[in-house]
């Protein structure tokens, strides 16, 4: 029946009118008909309701979301390693009718994998019924043999799945690949929906979308579950910054109250892992992995792992730890394993998949082999043994036609025929993407994601789609520039308020309290590179101030302060010197460490601050101007300390950031009265001192009188009243030191406590006169030997 | 003939190294009809804080150990009494090597099956310089055994044994390129050459018998553990050993102590400790003869 000729006056039917789906392939949002999918209707008549500008104002309010949230996505190359998440703003809408009926068939899937897993590390029954190739799981990678026989503590092998589906022409679903290893994308769903919520907050819209919190809450209450009868933690172990969906670890791990770490952070005694914290070693039983398999363990798994934990593989097999999922799971994502899928759902399940894999052929089998030769034309060829999706073609995938010349085609997969398969290059449906002006129909594949729980296997309806960047399907891969979307599982009722945050952690208390020890180091030195770039700014202000005046390098007051420039690695040459920006970037760094422990405003200022410094260094001349970048520089960083003192709870996590602050304060302070109040100093150094010690007003109030050593030393050292002095900063570590956590053996805090007291009462008797510089020397060699014992107490 | 062994190894770190995990395969394993172990014992100076003994999965023992406190020292030793057979002489029954993948095709997942011997592995990756160089040695008409020998003799001609010229950590192919290395090399080399012809082929470590039989040469290796190949020759012969670094067949001197696909899975001592200072190392070994 063709449909009746669009009313061009209405804005809904012009916009689809304007819609065109490439022949051949299904649509999300238009049926076989070419009529719109009657889910769509109320969203698309609001999309079709707003002007140009309005519409651009919803996505731009998606976009600050993710900003001000911090989202991001890693890229390996390319001139800017991390990249805004790629959101297309249009979500993809389900019916829930449809989307009982995938999870359904995942849910058997799921059962099924399981099962294989089990097989593949315990009896091995696949390979000798001969229902699975022995080369494919002898000479596969992710087949881990340390791995074989060890029975995972829970029961399980696989917790958390995820499976990349997408739709065929005749509308039917299909998987193409199961993500068994460390499936990603979870948290960033729930950025997907926090950002589109904002693009479209319109309250009735959204009361027929199935909410995602339900999902987590389910999965964290099972692993709570799972922790408190293991007497332990839960954790995520993730492989640290530099992955690409480190941002989601943190952002789950926070979201979800449990402990975010890294291999380092685990040791194993008697079959037991534990956890380093700053309250000596504590329990574990169940741990998320992150991390792929092969790098979790050095001594047994990939010797030159760096990232791993000597001794969990043993651990495991002692049944000491839930690993969600077992080592090893990443060899159920081995694409060839596809084309035997649909015998090994019939030999162990007694029934046909659920929900087909795209159509796969191991090139091992002679007649197979020959099918994909015949038919290269409308297949991608690429390595058996490959864990990627088939769109994926950075690991040598591609269409059979270019794949190999006709004439080398025959040799080569005769020749590496069991190193190969072929795939049949599929059409995925379209779905509307706004491309600036209008909608436009761009290829998609829905993620979906798993959990077990102890009813089953729980889905997180909808949250994440791929979207092609073009009409290619291989242009989906994030790396190559496709991007992401909402998915909306439309009910057919309205959905129940069931708001993210309701799904608050349970465990928060417990866990959060726990500081893992690396976790304490780089808040500590984040403390210290923090206020060591505040010294180091005051210091080029205080040079380039001196020059505005003299014009004159070799004057001696700006020569002073030039050689405490070199000493402090700071070049007078440059008037945004590079010393400073490394300051800057070691302090976003030991940030970017502990994000999960640390508000996405305190980031943000800390990346402005980084990006301030490293925009300004090119563009400022010496003098005048370089003090007045300083400024700048100085008033953001002030934005960054208002943030953690006003904002920040007073974890554990607080205490070590302010005590790396404070002792760097007393420190520098220290160093820089020992070079400044030296005799024989020429006139003005006393002034620079007070100057660095950001004390000006304070001493002409106080004193009112010119500078003299023993004012400036009084108010820089002794003068427990100013938060610039050394006694003040001393009164400070004081109090932290006294609320840190017993470090598991009482013995060694109590050294930390001694040596700050007889340093606190020597100074509380001490005149100025008395403080030389090798006094103020000794001072500063004291504070560095309390820098050790805290290190060797707590990290 | 019949043996006592004794190994020692020792480690030395000049700054007290901290507590932590190391796996041993330093205890030999009886293997019917060719080795059997009639008395062993692993020692470890000072006492470990755990220590727990099981078998990897290709059958050799393990010994996992784990520290605490930081060592300024650590020694093992194995002392052993054991037998080592004469194979009997076989008749060369291994087909030719292009027939081996269909003898290869009836094998399944068990711990020695030749399959997990092909290919590459963490340490050993066939490369087309190390096949080329391999397929040149081999006639067509050779048999799988023949083969073996060919190869392990030719690489043996070829290559110098310099003890100071690698490290534990070279790679076979650098190995081969520059013609030189001790045991682990060439048998690495020859490893990736056996492989990149279609040859399952494995890593053996152990020790050789200290002096030789009266009237013959000393072998090379002697001093410290050795280490040598063992080829998959067919369903009928099976695993056949070669020492590489001595051209000759895995004999009555030669006594096993662990097997796996290449160094990585069968290393002596592979552990886990933070070093800060120097690390000094040795061995000692003693095989004497005590009896047919």
């Amino acid at each position: 029946m063709p449909a009746p000729a669009p009313d061009l006056t209405d804005p809904l039917a012009r916009l689809l009118a304007e819609y065109a789906v490439p022949p051949g392939v299904a649509d999300e949002l238009l049926d076989a008909q070419g009529r719109m999918r009657p889910v769509w209707a109320p969203f698309l008549r609001l999309v079709a309701g707003e002007s140009a500008e309005g519409l651009a104002r919803r996505f731009a309010r998606g976009d600050q979301y993710l900003g001000d949230a911090g989202v991001f996505f890693r890229q390996y190359s390319g001139p800017q390693p991390e990249r805004a998440w790629p959101l297309s703003h249009i979500p993809v809408l389900l019916a829930e009718a449809e989307w009982q009926t995938i999870t359904a068939a995942l849910a058997e899937r799921a059962d099924l994998l399981e099962a294989v897993m089990a097989d593949l590390y315990g009896p091995g029954k696949l390979v000798e019924a001969g229902l699975l190739p022995a080369e494919l799981v002898a000479g596969n990678p992710h087949w881990l043999r340390p791995l074989v026989g060890v029975q995972p503590a829970s029961g399980h092998f696989l917790h958390l799945l995820a499976f990349e589906i997408g739709r065929n022409p005749d509308g039917t679903w299909f998987v193409l690949g199961d993500r068994t290893q460390a499936p990603s994308g979870a948290g960033f769903a729930l950025e997907n929906r926090m950002a589109t919520a904002r693009a479209f907050p319109d309250p009735g819209l959204r009361r027929h979308v199935r909410r995602l919190a339900g999902y987590f809450r389910a999965f964290g209450q099972h692993v709570e579950g799972l922790a408190r009868a293991g007497g332990g933690g839960a954790a995520i172990l993730t492989p640290g910054v530099n992955t690409d969906t480190y941002f989601e670890h943190a952002y789950i791990a926070r979201y979800l109250g449990m402990m975010l770490l890294e291999g380092e952070d685990l040791t194993v005694r008697d079959g037991q892992v534990l956890v380093r914290t700053v309250s000596g070693l504590r329990p574990l039983s169940v741990l998320w992995r992150r991390l792929d398999s092969e790098w979790a363990d050095p001594l047994e798994l990939r010797e030159s792992s760096q990232i791993g934990t000597p001794g969990l593989v043993s651990a495991l097999r002692d049944g000491g730890l839930i690993l969600m999922n077992a080592l090893g799971a990443g060899v159920l994502e081995t694409r060839a394993l596809l084309a035997f899928l649909p015998k090994i759902s019939e030999a162990l399940h007694d029934r046909p998949l659920a929900m087909p894999s795209i159509a796969t052929w191991w090139c091992g089998q002679e007649s197979e082999r020959a099918y994909v030769e015949a038919e290269a034309g409308r297949m991608m060829i690429g390595p058996a043994l490959s864990t990627a999706l088939p769109f994926d073609t950075a690991d040598g995938t591609g269409p059979g036609d270019r794949w190999a010349t006709p004439a080398t085609r025959t040799a080569r997969l005769a020749a590496e025929g069991a190193r190969l398969v072929g795939q049949e290059a599929v059409s995925l449906s379209t779905t509307p993407v706004h491309d600036g002006t209008r909608l436009v129909p761009r290829p998609m594949t829905v993620r979906v994601f798993a959990a077990r729980t102890p009813d089953g296997w729980v889905f997180m309806p909808g949250g994440y789609a791929r979207i092609g960047r073009s009409g290619d399907a291989t242009a989906l891969a994030m790396q190559r520039g496709g991007s992401v979307a909402d998915v909306w599982i439309m009910a057919e009722a309205e959905v129940a308020e069931d708001s993210i945050l309701d799904a608050a952690p349970l465990s928060r208390q417990r866990d959060v309290l726990v500081l893992p020890s690396r976790a304490a180091d780089n808040l500590y030195w984040l403390g210290r590179y923090v206020e060591r770039t505040e010294g180091a700014v005051r210091l080029t202000r205080a040079y380039h101030l001196r020059l505005a005046e003299t014009g004159d390098r070799d004057e001696r007051r700006v020569a002073l302060l030039g050689e405490a420039m070199w000493a402090a690695g700071l070049s007078p040459a440059e008037p945004v010197p590079q010393g400073l920006i490394a300051q800057v970037e070691a302090a976003r760094s030991c940030a970017g460490k502990v994000r999960d422990r640390f508000s996405p405003d305190g980031w943000a200022a800390l990346r402005e601050l980084s990006q301030t410094a490293a925009r300004l260094a090119p563009q400022t001349d010496p003098g005048d101007d370089a003090a007045r970048k300083m400024g700048l520089l100085l008033r953001t960083l002030a934005g960054f300390s208002g943030l953690v003192q006003d904002n920040m709870y007073r974890f554990t996590g607080w205490r070590f950031l302010r005590l790396g602050r404070s002792l760097e304060r007393a420190l520098g302070t220290a160093q820089f009265l020992a070079a400044l109040t030296a005799p024989g100093q020429p006139m003005g150094a006393l002034d620079a001192a007070i100057e660095l010690g950001d004390s000006v007003l304070t001493h002409q109030r106080r004193y009112r009188a010119e500078p003299r050593r023993e004012t400036v030393l009084d108010l820089l050292a002794l003068d427990g009243k100013n938060p610039r002095s050394i006694l003040f900063q001393l009164g400070v570590l004081a109090e932290v030191v006294a609320d840190l956590p017993d470090p598991g053996e009482p013995t060694r805090r109590t050294p930390i406590t001694h040596k700050l007291l007889r340093l606190r009462t020597d100074l509380e008797v001490a005149t100025p006169g008395e403080l030389t510089p090798d006094r103020l020397r000794e001072i500063a060699a004291k504070l560095q030997a309390l820098h050790h014992l805290v290190g060797q107490a707590y990290f | 003939m019949l043996y006592d062994v004794r190994l020692r190894i020792d480690y030395g770190y000049a700054t007290p190294a901290d507590g932590g995990r190391t796996l041993l395969r330093i205890m030999p394993p009886t293997l019917t009809g060719a080795q059997e172990v009639l008395a062993a014992s692993v020692g470890i100076d000072p006492a470990p804080d755990e220590r727990r003994e099981r078998t990897d999965f290709f059958g050799n023992a393990l010994t996992e150990i784990a520290f605490r406190q930081p060592l300024d020292h650590l020694r093992l030793t194995l002392r052993a009494r054991l037998r080592r057979r004469a194979e009997p002489d076989r008749l060369d029954l291994s087909p030719q090597v292009a027939g081996l993948a269909a003898e290869i095709a009836g094998t399944g997942l068990e711990p020695l099956s030749p399959r997990h011997f092909l290919g590459a592995s963490d340490r050993v990756r066939p490369t087309r310089e190390m096949t080329d160089w391999a397929r040149a040695q081999v006639r067509d008409d050779m048999s799988a055994l023949e083969a073996l020998v060919a190869l392990s003799s030719a690489l043996n001609a070829e290559m110098r044994f310099d003890p100071g010229a690698t490290d534990a950590g070279t790679r076979p192919e650098d190995a081969f390129a520059a013609r030189h290395g001790v045991c682990q090399d060439f048998s690495h080399v020859l490893i990736a050459c056996l492989r990149g012809l279609g040859m399952p082929a494995g890593y053996v470590s152990g020790l050789l018998r200290t002096e030789p039989p009266p009237g013959q040469p000393r072998l090379e290796g002697a001093d410290a553990m050795h280490a040598w190949v063992m080829a998959w020759c067919g369903t009928e012969l099976g695993w056949v050993g070669h020492d590489p670094t001595n051209a000759c067949f895995a004999g009555t001197d030669h006594l096993v102590i662990a097997r796996g696909r290449d160094y990585a899975d069968i290393a002596p001592v592979r552990g886990w400790l933070r070093i800060a200072g120097a690390q000094s190392s040795g061995q000692a070994v003693d095989v004497l003869p005590v009896g047919a």
